[in-house]
């Protein structure tokens, strides 16, 4: 059905992921960043879709993943209630300025969600009404989520000023 | 204690000055005794409940464990009006600078539970935004462990302090920074009766 | 680092009114304040009392839960989820192994099935009762609250027996639980039910649901919309409030709320989803009261007839951990209990994505894994019910005046750790 609108875009459906003797019903579509708000609006308006929840937005940073091309996968993970169904919808994008087109105008449950993936993983979202970091504090350089930053951050966690007995 | 009275020898007081130097300082003693002693039951914690430490500590305040057997129930929200901070539950980098901010807004004499693993230590969370014990930037009077403690845990913490007010009381501006000097020791002794046996 | 987060975060002039002379002030509510719970900071324009704006900080209990789970294997993992929802840890212990069995694509045991779903209701409990007690607590009715911890304590006394925590839990496991639960223990649940819950709720009624000052202070506060509430992606309670017909127990049932869980075509167990169309703080109080005599029933259906068998998904999988008694008196137990915990080894996972959710006080509590094939996810995402039930919070409380600002953050049942992660 999606592919009959849009017969342009390459969307390799396929399974969120294969086992050996059946494959998952979870089902995931792949949209280029430039077509993204136009199939999301479809998405959310057809009649066969319907799906009117953003129920998630999330990222991952696949820079050691076995077999994988693209740096940043943003997942918009759609949900329709009256249809009760789901479909799971990858964009991304590279490094050295990753950029998603931003959809708070069609879901409005997008605003912080994308403010967090842009907190931790550095993506930015174009037509964003308020991208601000969320989580970390403005002051923060890094993006912790990424791959490359240490687990036990870069030393942030000891650098305040000290209170003793005295000082109080 | 002795009641040796702070005059040189070579002075010789006559017996109204001996008596009423003695008075005094029997006074002084008493009323330090008496502060300490009404201090150390009228605690009024600050609770600065973060994560699930605070849970825990709602649990203490409730009735089941009821904190009131020990004089603490009353929970003050204002910095200004506390005596015992009880900083329960982990301190992330963001967090950090209002708890010292309100560690400094509160007003002497005042004493700071660090309570359970998260607090004390980082616990399980050795990440990049936790602050990995709050010790390393506020002066701390005792640990509670436990992750989080039971309420009976926390209960030792205040016991704890209020064992610390009633030896130390206050202490003056010239003794502050040179550490408690003063070891906690667990009220309650468990006794193994044979430790090899399994 | 340059500034620090204290130049960074007060460096505006917060405190100060916008325009001198004028009658716009600022308000910084929170990050400690006593109807905050934990930390959250709102900053507030007001007009005399009313609220003008309301701009949300968040970020104050941010600990790095989605890093951590890269480094940690699915077994260790819950320990962690303990901490996010730290009002009904068991019911985030379920979730993630919800997940992870998701992934690893196990089917549990029926006896496991039926204990879990136990769990989850007792947990459902939990969580409302502190949150309706706070709500209590927190317009001014401080027996409203100590009543549910009575409850609440006898709860945790039931988690004790079974997994030696009062409330952290982490009692499940990949495939099965940590340890099978003691005989006398659906007797005690069952006690509780008849005996313990029944009252509790209905000190609570008495307490709050006529009680004219709280039914003043929270009907008409906080509305929302059933469109507004699906567009800002809630789920829940509160979306039932608003008229959202949505139980993940009952549109993707997993465990005991989907037919034939055991294989031998028993049906699910039989519960009402309560549904309200006020919207309103007031309805949100409502559904959880409702909510908390449904899991009375879900319980009392299932604490009866606990089938037996095994716990844990049979051993020849080889994705569970073995039972003790094997590890010591077996040398293929001990092999296999070392298989499961060295670093190099443990779960073998496809190399993939999964997602699971589940239905929990809050809302829908989902795990997003993707897995390389290691025996750790590649990344673990949680989706946090209250981060997303939460953003909309500045268009709850524009327009009314501060005091309810504390009603309507009471209702929401934000729990920070789950917020920030």
């Amino acid at each position: 059905m999606l592919i009959a609108k849009f017969p342009d875009i390459d969307f390799a459906p396929h399974p969120l992921m294969t086992r050996a003797e059946k494959s998952h019903e979870q089902l995931c579509a792949r949209v280029p960043p430039e077509r993204l708000l136009e199939v999301m609006r479809f998405l959310r308006t057809d009649d066969r879709c319907n799906f009117e929840q953003l129920c998630d937005l999330t990222c991952i940073d696949y820079l050691n993943f076995p077999k994988a091309r693209d740096r940043y996968g943003v997942i918009y993970s759609l949900l329709s209630i009256t249809k009760g169904h789901r479909l799971w919808v990858k964009c991304f994008a590279n490094d050295p300025s990753p950029q998603v087109p931003s959809v708070v105008s069609i879901w409005k449950g997008a605003n912080w969600l994308e403010r967090e993936v842009w907190d931790m993983f550095g993506v930015r979202f174009t037509g964003h009404p308020d991208l601000r970091r969320i989580l970390t504090w403005e002051a923060f350089e890094a993006h912790p989520l990424r791959k490359d930053y240490p687990l036990r951050g870069r030393g942030e966690r000891e650098d305040f000023e000290r209170i003793t007995r005295e000082s109080a | 204690m002795g009641l040796a009275l702070p005059v040189s020898p070579t002075y010789q007081a006559s017996k109204e000055e001996y008596l009423s130097t003695k008075l005094s300082y029997l006074m002084d003693i008493l009323r330090e005794k008496t502060v300490n002693w009404s201090r150390k039951n009228s605690l009024w914690p600050m609770p600065f409940a973060t994560a699930c430490c605070g849970i825990e500590l709602m649990a203490t305040g409730a009735s089941r464990y009821d904190i009131a057997r020990f004089g603490a129930e009353v929970m003050r929200f204002s910095p200004r009006q506390c005596d015992l901070l009880i900083c329960a539950g982990r301190v992330a980098i963001k967090t950090m600078p209002v708890l010292q901010r309100i560690y400094m807004q509160m007003s002497e004499p005042k004493w700071v539970i660090s309570m359970g693993a998260c607090a004390s230590s980082g616990g399980v969370f050795d990440t990049y935004a936790v602050v990995q014990g709050v010790d390393q930037f506020l002066p701390v009077d005792v640990y509670v462990p436990g992750c989080p403690p039971r309420p009976e845990t926390l209960l030792e913490g205040v016991m704890a302090i209020q064992r610390i007010v009633e030896k130390e009381g206050v202490r003056s501006s010239t003794e502050r920074g040179r550490g408690m000097g003063l070891v906690i020791q667990p009220t309650i002794q468990v006794q193994v009766e044979n430790p090899t046996a399994n | 680092m340059t500034t620090s987060p204290l130049t960074a975060e007060y460096g505006g002039a917060t405190y100060a009114p916008v325009e001198p002379g004028g009658d716009v002030w600022v308000l910084n509510l929170g990050p400690q304040h006593p109807a905050t719970h934990t930390t959250l900071r709102h900053v507030l324009e007001l007009r005399g009392e009313r609220v003008l704006s309301c701009t949300v900080h968040i970020g104050y209990l941010h600990s790095g839960f989605e890093k951590l789970g890269e480094h940690l294997n699915y077994n260790q993992y819950v320990v962690v989820t303990d901490r996010m929802n730290y009002v009904s840890p068991m019911a985030n212990n379920i979730a993630w192994h919800h997940a992870c069995e998701t992934l690893f694509g196990l089917e549990l045991t029926p006896r496991c099935k039926v204990i879990r779903t136990i769990i989850a209701e007792l947990a459902r409990i939990q969580d409302h009762l502190l949150c309706v007690g706070c709500a209590g607590l927190d317009l001014g009715g401080f027996t409203a609250f100590m009543y549910p911890f009575n409850a609440r304590e006898t709860i945790n006394d039931l988690f004790e027996e079974i997994c030696g925590a009062r409330f952290t839990t982490s009692y499940t496991r990949v495939g099965g639980l940590m340890q099978d639960i003691t005989p006398q223990w659906p007797a005690k649940v069952k006690r509780f039910c008849t005996e313990v819950m029944p009252p509790a709720i209905g000190d609570l009624e008495k307490l709050l649901t006529r009680n004219r000052i709280f039914v003043e202070r929270t009907k008409g506060i906080g509305y929302l919309s059933h469109d507004d509430a699906i567009n800002w992606g809630w789920t829940g309670p509160l979306a039932r409030a608003s008229g959202v017909r949505r139980d993940l127990r009952k549109d993707e049932p997993y465990l005991c709320y989907a037919d034939n869980w055991d294989g031998k075509g028993s049906s699910a167990v039989q519960f009402k989803v309560p549904i309200s169309d006020g919207g309103d703080c007031y309805a949100r109080y409502l559904i959880r009261l409702a909510e908390m005599r449904e899991s009375v029933k879900i319980i009392l259906q299932l604490a009866d007839n606990i089938p037996d068998g095994p716990v844990d998904v049979l051993p020849e999988s080889k994705q569970t951990l073995p039972n003790k008694g094997e590890v010591y008196f077996s040398i293929e137990g001990l092999i296999h209990h070392f298989e499961q915990i060295m670093t190099n080894r443990g779960h073998q996972p496809p190399i993939g994505e999964a997602y699971g959710a589940n239905e929990t006080a809050n809302g829908e509590l989902g795990f997003y894994l993707a897995s390389d094939g290691g025996n750790t996810p590649y990344r673990v995402r949680c989706r946090p019910p209250s981060f997303i039930n939460y953003q909309c919070f500045p268009e709850l409380v524009v327009g009314h005046q501060i005091s309810d600002v504390v009603a309507v953050l009471s209702g929401m049942n934000i729990i920070a750790a789950e917020l920030d992660r």
